[in-house]
């Protein structure tokens, strides 16, 4: 008791002053002058519109990344005070006053200042000399593509941050295993680990490729922990679990909580509603829900509903029909039925509601109390402004010829009954007497007589379908598919037998709330499934590119343009920087496998431990490389030289080990060593010298001369603007 | 930890076998007792047949020295399973090799006495005997009804198409290699078929001419799959009822034995997938005898089917990995042994280039070599190759063709893309939808030879016919400003700043104008690559460009395929990036100009490296153009392995004769099941050992075999399965099943393990042998009797759909999924 009275309480900090040093300077190179072009500048064009949606709390869907990144870029705007009135519609337009430019993208500009200091910290970790990490510091700091691409409203600085960080976490973590295990800091740097893993992936899905590296080496090293026969059984048990619970479970509850924050940010209805299911646009503010409020939960036989389907592409759609009949002849010389057509109309419209009747009776009004439809139930649609029953029967539809043609029966009295019973299918019944709820339950219609299934065809009719969208029944019903299922979205309670009155029949009051009924976890796995399957148009750009181009910075991309003179921002690398990490990327691959050899013959070149030094450094640095940059091989979306950055990283971090290497293993001699350092000055100073030369166009500060730009293209793949006057 | 579980038993075992003496050393906490169980080498056939079950004829004495355990301590199993290895001539089971390093006991058990010759010749009799049998099922269930249905079904319209290709020697393209189709085309042709039948759509009837000699040699490479099997896992577990059971698990497969019996690809790509893989184990267990005959037999015999794979489908490639694998980690190995010279070391890796290498890359060259030379006549695939290749042809318009060599105003020509598999530069009489750029007439690409490939080369300013032979002829030149004209529909090559239809960035390009009068959009700067001004452009050779004068576009094709409107022709547009890609690269390909003198075509022959590698530019480009569409049912990988979706080989209606391809229920499930338990056991088994458990001699043993050979099986089903997920081309259900052979030799060796660790972990010896015998026989008949209930799948039903009661297959839709 009270014996830390008898010491002095006595506060030992550590401060190494090249860490902050190299703070200072990745903030001073990050953030100089981090408002200049007033104007957008290429990507924030699409970003931007983004933190515009946040900041009025407009739902959206961006296929391109999960929302954490777009989170933090709104929280820019959020601290400056963004009120998100701006049109992001060209690159290059001046912003407004209203826009906060400095916060918007001060974030991104802070994670790429601090990742130098990152790098520096990353090797001192991996067990590398303190030359070698203030190396690969120093080139990241003069690295021109990787400030480009910081001091804007972009995602690769965070992205390359989160990456860095929980390479470094995972680094200190098993640093610290050998000697505290289950200590606070080892607790730390491990939860820590799993949080930048999931950061990464939440910024963006490529983030996923660094995560499963790390993984995969903390798999190794638990795989080794396993075989230590010092350990129990009870604390290796301990060990697996610590890891899986914070390298698995924490992840993806981070993750889950991004999107939770993202729901909850983002609860008004807006442009992009329209791709998602009708129960999760009921349950944004506004818009479906403002439509749907009030509605009866349980179709009833009588009820008027419209039928949306629920794979809505190429649009979204309702089952329609009109009185225009299909033509007696195609153009293909082909017979049709002549019957009232039936499409798919993508615009609300009267002639989208049709009555669920029951066949026994006769009445079109929903009986007191309603008799609910069921799963298995057969039914009767007609439509309600032509009262015609929906039909199908043994014709090919007008441009699918191997399904049948969908129609409203009309009795042209020629032997060709009418075939209107349907059966009712929910999909997504929870028991087989399941009832036919609006907007929640999918249901297919199945012919009774010819067991089709009513389909959306995907195909546009021509002029004389007025171009809506194809209905047929499908008879090969091969399994499930989204196009074949509907499912009701508006929908009252039918109260009048008369034509006339039923036309401007009123709504009726329910209880029914579709918002509470949608949990958030339905809600998750939709979005997270419709961004996954958006399809990008894999267009080519301007300025896009294939990754080959890339390793030998074969490409570049102008990024903004002043609109008077010729200052220009262009993501350049360092040319430098760019050819010897590639370098050094090869010369570890060759040595890896050389001593490999050598080892395998037991001729040991390294002492153990340096030899396990250089492979960890090799995994985590090549390997990073190689995990950033191959997947893109097999990515079929447009590409652009900024995807590249995150494996330039590692890369870069990989450089310093190599010479290092070289230097301590491959230099016998001192004199060799020392002419090694000479020629590293050597090197450095051309560096340096490159981003001294690049510099106007990474900051865009300086307006050059057509002379001075045309010296700077030294690769004629390089579109360097040059203006003519 | 396995040890904690032993204890107990080592209690029973006391009581079990009382005359047994105490274990001593490291026995002693671990005591096992060693099963001789039906399907040790050392068994008696006719007992095992008869189920009597009797202890091997080991010496007793031996037996118990086996028992006491006197193993190495840390070592475990190995040699005792090396023990019981039978000795003869033949290389010995790969596990011996793979306990490798640790058989110290070895010598000692290679001192001990051979059981007698007699018992030595009955045993390989027995298995000889089972083998046939085995061999005779197989065949007999393939062969079973052959010739039904007597029309043709699903894919033999393509692939029995292109046997008749061969036999009338037409040349034509497919995304596959040649030597499938090839080898149907020789068995075709041996059996009498003269390729005149035109296999035009699934239901034609065959009427009079010879389809079985085709159906028959699929069946025939189909029907070995069993024996390859099992003798495969045979060669991997040394255990004749895992064997057995692998045989039974595929010989009464419905699915396999449905996609046997039709003329398809599949049988024979799994034929060599199976010889690929049962030689690379019969050379794996010949390590120990490098550089011997059998050893080389085997390398070879390897690389030959390794290129026998790759050459039908190129899925082959993925036998090609396993091989390629099992290679690398074998020479891994070897480089570890330091008893090993470099020389040597050298020697084995020169080997092992020149079998798997060199060898199989020789005879896939070959067989595009018979390829090339076998189709020599022109036929539907012409329009899929460069001009140059089409030269080789006869019956192309370009072979032995003389053609006038420079353009000139007036030539009427087609006009190709450079990149491969796009194709003529096209028009017709009709026009883009409405809300698709101008309304004006579609200018696509198109892969077949068409009357509306032709354009007449106008001078831009003048309407005059340059063919008015009071006209001087006037060359074009490199930089001239020209029109072309569509001969057909006499309208002009046009662009506008309208966006292309799919391409949305951009311009579209269309036809525009009356009777070749438009406007001044119809401009186009004709450029050569890479050359000067004022130089004419040659026919063939020369790589022009189109641009347009307004709006300083290029015209190129973007490759992708238009939708219905547009015949899914390709799409063409112009585009505004002047990249060099050859999208927008073109050459002239016909020329008609009677004012020119022709010249002879012959020196363009392209050599026969050029026609290889553009046959396989087109190949994957064809392949990778086999997108699903949208609103399309496609079968996606997961559906496979839970055997979710049939493919409909024949019949819809309840009127036809109707084959469903769906894999057997039973067996199917019974593999899924099967791997989820084996990777449960071989990570519990691969955990214990790094933890150092010892493990009981008999558990080692099979823990091995288990680890070892599960593992190269598992390797195998995971490289013929998981790299569908990647693929973005259109993927049929059929495509699992190579993975799917896989699987089921998994399964064998899984479930003869686990019941011979469940018996080993029981008290009485009867007992164990009695549950062991019991669980195998249940096994092997209950996939019988699920054969019995599911072969109208395969050999066809009539009658109604199974939701009828009156159906055959009444009951057995298992699954809403299933159509049949």
């Amino acid at each position: 008791m009270l014996g830390f009275l008898k010491h002095p309480v006595v506060v030992t900090a550590d401060i190494n002053l090249n860490v902050v040093a190299l703070t200072a300077l990745g903030l001073l190179s990050r953030l100089w002058q981090l408002s200049y072009p007033r104007a957008v500048v290429f990507d924030e064009v699409y970003y931007g519109q983004y933190i515009s949606f946040y900041m009025k709390r407009i739902f959206f869907l961006d296929g391109s990344g999960p929302p954490f990144g777009h989170m933090l870029l709104a929280l820019g705007g959020y601290l400056g005070g963004f009120d998100g009135n701006f049109l992001w519609n060209r690159i290059g337009a001046e912003y407004s006053s209203n826009v906060p430019v400095w916060s918007l993208r001060l974030l991104p500009a802070l994670t790429g200042a601090l990742s130098v200091p990152m790098a520096y910290q990353i090797l001192s970790e991996l067990g590398f000399s303190h030359c070698a990490a203030m190396g690969a510091a120093l080139l990241m700091l003069i690295e021109n593509a990787l400030i480009t691409q910081s001091r804007l409203m972009l995602l690769e600085s965070v992205l390359i941050f989160f990456n860095l960080l929980a390479v470094l976490s995972y680094l200190k973590f098993s640093n610290s295993q050998k000697q505290r295990p289950f200590s606070p800091s080892w607790w730390f740097w491990l939860t820590l680990t799993g949080v930048a893993c999931s950061c990464a992936v939440g910024v963006k899905y490529v983030g996923v490729f660094t995560y499963l590296l790390v993984l995969a080496v903390a798999g190794v090293h638990a795989w080794h922990l396993i075989g230590d026969r010092s350990l129990s059984n009870v604390s290796v048990l301990c060990h697996l679990l610590a890891r899986a619970a914070a390298l698995l479970v924490v992840p993806a509850a981070m993750y889950l909580l991004f999107f939770y924050v993202h729901l909850s940010l983002v609860y008004r209805s807006g442009p992009h509603d329209q791709i998602m299911s009708s129960a999760f646009q009921a349950s944004l503010e506004g818009g479906l829900a403002r439509i749907t409020q009030g509605q009866p939960l349980e179709v009833a036989y009588g009820s008027q509903v419209t039928l949306k389907n629920v794979f809505g592409k190429p649009v979204p759609c309702w089952l329609h029909s009109h009185q225009s009949t299909y033509p007696m002849i195609y153009e293909n010389g082909r017979g049709s039925s002549h019957q009232q057509q039936v499409t798919c109309y993508p615009f609300k419209d009267v002639n989208n509601w049709w009555i669920v009747k029951d066949p026994g009776r006769h009445q079109l009004v929903v009986s007191n109390p309603p008799r609910p439809v069921r799963h298995g139930d057969v039914v009767q649609l007609v439509h309600g402004m032509t009262t015609r029953f929906l039909n199908t029967h043994d014709v090919a539809a007008p441009l699918s010829p191997h399904s049948q043609e969908v129609s409203c029966y009309v009795d042209y009295n020629i032997s060709m009954p009418s075939q209107n019973l349907w059966r009712l299918d929910i999909v997504n019944r929870d028991s087989d007497a399941g009832v036919w709820k609006t907007i929640l339950s999918e249901v297919r219609l199945v012919h009774v007589n010819t067991s089709a299934v009513l389909k959306l065809s995907g195909a546009h009719l021509p002029d004389w379908g007025f171009r809506q969208l194809e209905v047929v029944g499908e008879k090969l019903s091969r399994g499930y598919h989204e196009s074949t299922v509907w499912n009701v979205e508006e929908h009252r309670y039918g109260k009048s037998q008369e034509q006339k009155e039923r036309e401007v029949e009123l709504h009726l009051p329910t209880q029914m709330d579709v918002h509470r009924n949608l949990s958030f976890l339905a809600r998750f796995l939709e979005l997270q499934w419709r961004m996954l399957t958006a399809k990008s148009d894999g267009s080519e750009h301007k300025y896009s590119s294939s990754p080959l181009d890339w390793v030998t910075l074969d490409t570049s991309i102008a990024y903004w343009l002043h609109p008077r003179t010729s200052a220009q921002i262009h993501l350049l690398g360092n040319v430098v920087i760019w050819a010897s990490a590639s370098l050094a990327t090869v010369v570890y691959t060759l040595l890896f496998f050389w001593y490999l050899l050598r080892r395998r013959r037991k001729i040991c070149d390294l002492p153990e431990d340096s030899w396990l030094r250089w492979v960890l450094a090799g995994a985590l640095c090549a390997g990073g490389w190689a995990v950033n940059y191959v997947p893109f091989f097999l990515m079929e979306k447009t590409l652009f030289l900024y995807h590249y950055l995150p494996a330039l990283t590692f890369q870069i971090l990989l450089l310093p080990v190599v010479l290092q290497h070289i230097s301590d293993h491959l230099c016998r001699t001192q004199l060799l060593r020392s002419l090694f350092s000479a020629l590293l000055v050597a090197w450095y100073s051309c560096a340096c010298h490159v981003f001294n030369t690049l510099r106007p166009l990474t900051y865009g500060d300086k307006s050059l001369s057509p002379s001075e730009l045309k010296a700077l293209r030294w690769k004629d793949s390089w579109d360097i603007l040059i203006r003519k006057y | 930890m396995l040890c904690a579980t032993s204890r107990l038993l080592a209690a029973r075992t006391a009581t079990a076998l009382p005359a047994q003496p105490r274990g001593r050393g490291p026995g002693a906490r671990c005591r096992r007792r060693e099963l001789h169980f039906p399907g040790h080498p050392e068994l008696d056939l006719d007992d095992f047949l008869t189920g009597r079950l009797a202890r091997p004829s080991v010496p007793v004495g031996r037996r118990a020295i086996l028992r006491r355990g006197r193993m190495p301590p840390a070592v475990g199993g190995g040699p005792a399973r090396s023990e019981l290895r039978p000795r003869r001539g033949r290389c010995g089971p790969q596990t011996a090799r793979v306990v490798g390093p640790n058989e110290t006991a070895k010598p000692a058990a290679r001192s001990r006495k051979r059981p007698g010759w007699g018992s030595q010749h009955f045993e390989a009799a027995g298995r000889w005997a089972l083998l046939a049998l085995v061999t005779l099922l197989s065949f007999a269930t393939r062969f079973h009804r052959l010739d039904e249905p007597p029309h043709v079904c699903w894919d033999e319209t393509h692939f029995g198409k292109m046997g008749s290709y061969y036999i009338n020697r037409t040349f034509f393209f497919d995304v596959h290699p040649p030597l499938g189709k090839m080898l149907i085309g020789l068995a075709g042709y041996l059996s009498g078929y003269d390729g005149t039948f035109l296999f035009q759509k699934p239901g034609d009837k065959y009427e009079h001419h010879n389809y079985m000699g085709m159906r028959g040699f699929c069946a025939f490479l189909g029907s070995l799959l069993v024996p390859f099997a099992y003798l495969i896992v045979l060669e991997l577990s040394n255990s004749l009822p895992a064997a057995l059971l692998t045989a039974a698990l595929l010989t009464f497969d419905t699915g396999c034995l449905t996609l046997s019996q039709y003329i398809l690809l599949d049988p024979i790509l799994m034929f060599f997938i199976m010889a690929a893989m049962l030689s690379m184990v019969k050379y794996n267990s010949c390590a120990n005898r490098p550089f011997s005959a059998p050893w080389w037999f085997w390398l070879s015999l390897t690389g030959i089917n390794l290129a026998g794979a790759l050459g039908v489908k190129f899925v082959g490639l993925f036998i090609i990995l396993q091989v390629g694998w099992n290679t690398i980690s074998d020479l891994w190995h070897l480089f570890g042994d330091l008893s090993l010279s470099v020389v040597t070391l050298g020697k084995h890796l020169t080997a092992r280039i020149l079998c798997l290498i060199v060898l199989p890359l020789t005879l896939y060259t070959a067989t595009y070599a018979v390829h090339f030379m076998v189709l020599n006549k022109s036929g539907p695939g012409d329009g899929f190759f460069s001009s140059a290749f089409q030269a080789r042809l006869s019956g192309n318009n370009l072979h032995n063709a003389s053609i006038p060599e420079h353009l000139a105003y007036g030539s009427v020509i087609t006009v190709k893309n450079l990149r491969m598999a796009i194709g003529y530069l096209h028009s017709h009489r009709h026009l883009y939808p409405e809300g698709i750029g101008a309304r004006q007439q579609q200018v696509t690409t198109y892969l077949h030879k068409d009357y509306n490939n032709l354009w007449i080369i106008k001078k831009h300013n003048t309407n005059a016919d340059p063919l008015d032979p009071s006209l001087p002829v006037e060359f074009v030149r490199h930089g001239d400003i020209i029109r072309l004209e569509h001969k057909e529909t006499s309208q002009n090559l046009h662009s506008h700043y309208h966006e292309a239809p799919l391409t949305r960035k951009h311009y579209q390009v269309t036809g525009y104008g009356i009777n070749g009068t438009g406007d001044s959009n119809d401009f186009w700067r004709i450029e050569v690559v890479n050359r000067k001004f004022g130089n004419r452009i040659k026919v063939l050779r020369s790589r022009i460009r189109l641009i347009h004068l307004v709006t300083g576009c290029v015209l190129g094709s973007s490759g992708k395929v238009l939708p219905k409107w547009g015949w899914e022709q390709l799409e063409v547009t112009c585009t505004p990036y002047l990249k060099e890609t050859l999208n927008s690269i073109w050459n002239v390909e016909d020329h008609i100009n009677p004012k020119l003198p022709n010249i002879s075509l012959d020196v363009l022959q392209p050599s026969f490296p050029e026609v290889l590698l553009e046959s396989h530019m087109v190949m994957i480009r064809g392949n990778n153009g086999l997108k699903p569409k949208d609103n399309e049912f496609t079968s996606k990988p997961w559906h496979w392995p839970v055997n979710y979706q049939g493919l409909r080989f024949s019949g819809i209606n309840d009127t036809d004769f109707r084959v469903y391809l769906l894999g057997n229920p039973v067996i199917w499930w019974l593999n899924l099941l099967s791997i989820a338990l084996y990777l449960l056991l071989g990570s519990i088994i691969a955990v214990a050992v790094q933890r150092g458990a010892h493990l009981p001699a008999e558990v080692e043993g099979l823990s091995q075999v288990l680890l070892q050979g599960g593992g190269q099986l598992l390797l195998g089903w995971i490289l013929h399965y998981f790299p569908f997920f990647l693929m973005g081309r259109i993927l049929y259900f059929h495509h699992y099943f190579p993975a799917m052979l896989f699987s089921s030799m998994l399964t064998g060796i899984l479930w003869d393990t686990l019941l011979r660790l469940w018996a080993w972990s029981l008290a009485s010896s009867s007992l164990a042998r009695g549950l062991y015998v019991v669980g195998n026989l249940s096994l092997l008949l209950g996939t019988a009797y699920s054969f019995y209930l599911f072969h109208p799948l395969a050999y066809g039903m009539v009658g109604p759909l199974a939701q009828d009661p009156r159906s055959p297959m009444a009951g057995l839709r298992w699954l809403e999924s299933w159509d049949f």
